[in-house]
């Protein structure tokens, strides 16, 4: 290679404001124009983005004590339960619980329309959520209930930690059943009536960075629209997938734990969302800057969605069964052109992350570089990567 | 000729007047009934596509509101909420006229009213319910 570049060169560029920053989808066409050395000596880091649902999410939360103190063990946030089993007036809130009073499918499909993913957003939206808790009570913490109100603002701390983000790849989903099925993949039509498919392709984290050279522990990125950082490889990490010749993952792959300080954070970019006859998540923009260091790591942000594949999965019978089995492979350029085939058949495509929203994002993150406000940080370990041997494991049932 | 799409509100009390027939007979006016509902407050509902010459129509709508109806545009009735759509897409495969749809390679939602037959398909699949009927 000849280019060789190092964090510290980049970043000093990036305080003078004189780094070049192009996104994951520009670098494309420019690559395309000048080549892999040329563009590599210009072009300092390229912007990433991902907006989508993202199940494994939610925040830890301190409240502060009131007087008397209380050692909370039931606590509820707008009726949304909220984990206690940690410090007196700590908790976490996590994304896809529901209010215990909710009849979710009791009443097939359910509705799901409020849950952990939408107290978030209220919450970083600045809004009044309702606090409610209870406790047994002990010599120290004498309080047995309270209820109030909290704010973002007035809380002590509100940190966004999320144990699987930013999936590498994930499965388009169709339904070779004769009814519709409510999954968390939105409503699948009967007999491939639609595939809905959940990555922004050429412009997802970790399609850019596929062996996670550049993205580990301590990177810092973009999170729900303030600075957060990787805090860890994510829950099912499976960087061992099958890859295409250019390190691209066939199905799902990668992941990401993501930390970030929800204080930061704009209701735009974590959004709770309800999907019908599944429950409710929150949908989070992330972004992650990588660094051109060398021609190789410019080789893998050129990539574009005609080059990345993923596996067709029913979800009426064989993923619910974990029977497997693909019923085809397609790519991105197919499955945003809005139809792919599939069985011989034209089957409508629905992305349900948002790549106009992921763009916006990598336009963020470029303008927050460009202006000298974002420093690029070289991970202090690495997320386990291809020769790490790391594999997934369903959960095997005893008796 | 004009075509108009607008909800009717019809109160409790006239709910069981055939209103709809004097818009055919006396005012030769067209009608494509798209979403029919009465409440258990007995209040009806109607979506309505309404076609005719403009005199008609206009003497039509006046009949209607004599008659206590509530006649109002369609447009302002059902809106999908940009603020609030993340274009996702998920609608866009729901929809069976394509009033929803995506607009590539740019990913973006739009929502076309005059497409829309108020199937109400959009409602639950939109993760972000950004979709809202004010009907």
């Amino acid at each position: 290679m000849k280019i060789n570049k190092t964090y510290e060169e980049i970043n000093e560029k990036i305080s003078k404001g004189e780094a070049v920053v192009v996104t994951a989808e520009e670098i494309i066409s420019i690559v395309e124009e000048k080549g892999l050395e040329q563009t590599a000596k210009e072009v300092d880091v390229v912007t990433t983005g991902t907006f989508g649902p993202m199940c494994s999410s939610g925040a830890f939360l301190n409240f502060g004590h009131p007087t008397p103190k209380i050692r909370m063990s039931k606590v509820y946030l707008n009726g949304v339960n909220a984990y206690a089993g940690i410090a007196a007036v700590d908790v976490y809130l996590g994304a896809t619980e529901i209010p215990e009073a909710d009849p979710a499918n009791q009443n097939y499909p359910g509705d799901f329309n409020y849950g952990g993913g939408h107290v978030i957003e209220e919450l970083v939206a600045g809004k009044d959520v309702r606090l409610e808790a209870y406790s047994y009570g002990t010599d120290c913490y004498p309080r047995k209930k309270i209820r109030t109100f909290i704010r973002l603002q007035d809380i002590n701390e509100a940190f966004m930690f999320n144990a699987r983000n930013a999936y590498q790849n994930y499965a388009t989903a169709v339904n070779l059943s004769e009814k519709s099925i409510y999954t968390y993949m939105g409503i699948l039509k009967p007999n491939l009536g639609n595939a809905n498919y959940s990555t922004s392709g050429q412009l997802s984290p970790l399609f850019n960075d596929p062996y996670y050279k550049t993205t580990g522990i301590g990177t810092r990125i973009f999170l729900g629209g303030g600075t957060g950082y990787v805090a860890w490889h994510g829950t099912q990490h499976n960087p061992c997938a099958d890859r295409t010749d250019k390190g691209v993952p066939r199905s799902p792959a990668g992941t990401l734990s993501l930390i970030g300080d929800l204080k930061q954070m704009d209701p735009h970019w974590v959004r709770g969302v309800s999907y019908i006859g599944y429950g409710v998540s929150l949908m989070i923009g992330v972004g992650v800057p990588i660094p051109i260091l060398n021609e190789e790591m410019l080789r893998y942000t050129a990539i574009k969605d005609e080059e990345i594949y993923t596996q067709v999965l029913d979800y009426s019978e064989s993923f619910p069964q974990g029977i497997g089995g693909s019923l085809g492979e397609v790519d991105y350029g197919q499955l945003k052109s809005g139809t792919i085939t599939v069985q011989g058949k034209e089957v409508p495509t629905a992305p349900l992350s948002s790549y106009s929203k992921a763009k916006e994002i990598a336009e963020i993150l470029k303008s927050w570089i460009q202006d000298g406000k974002f420093l690029l940080t070289e991970p202090v370990e690495s997320v386990p990567s291809v020769d790490s041997g790391k594999k997934m494991n369903p959960l095997k049932i005893r008796r | 000729m004009i075509k108009h799409k607008v909800v009717l509100l019809f109160p409790a009390a006239v709910v069981e007047q055939p209103f709809l027939y004097h818009l055919v007979k006396d005012y030769d006016l067209f009608i494509n009934i798209l979403r029919a509902n009465i409440n258990p407050k007995k209040e009806g509902r109607l979506v309505v596509e309404l076609s005719g010459e403009e005199k008609n129509y206009e003497k039509g709508v006046r009949f209607l509101e004599s008659g206590g109806i509530e006649v109002l545009p369609f447009e302002q009735q059902m809106i999908w909420n940009e603020e609030r759509c993340t274009h996702c897409g998920a609608c866009t495969v729901m929809c069976p006229t394509g009033a929803l749809e995506m607009s590539r390679p740019d990913m973006i939602v739009r929502f076309d009213g005059d497409k829309c037959v108020v199937c109400e398909h959009c409602f639950k699949a939109c993760p972000a319910r950004a979709i809202e009927a004010h009907y």
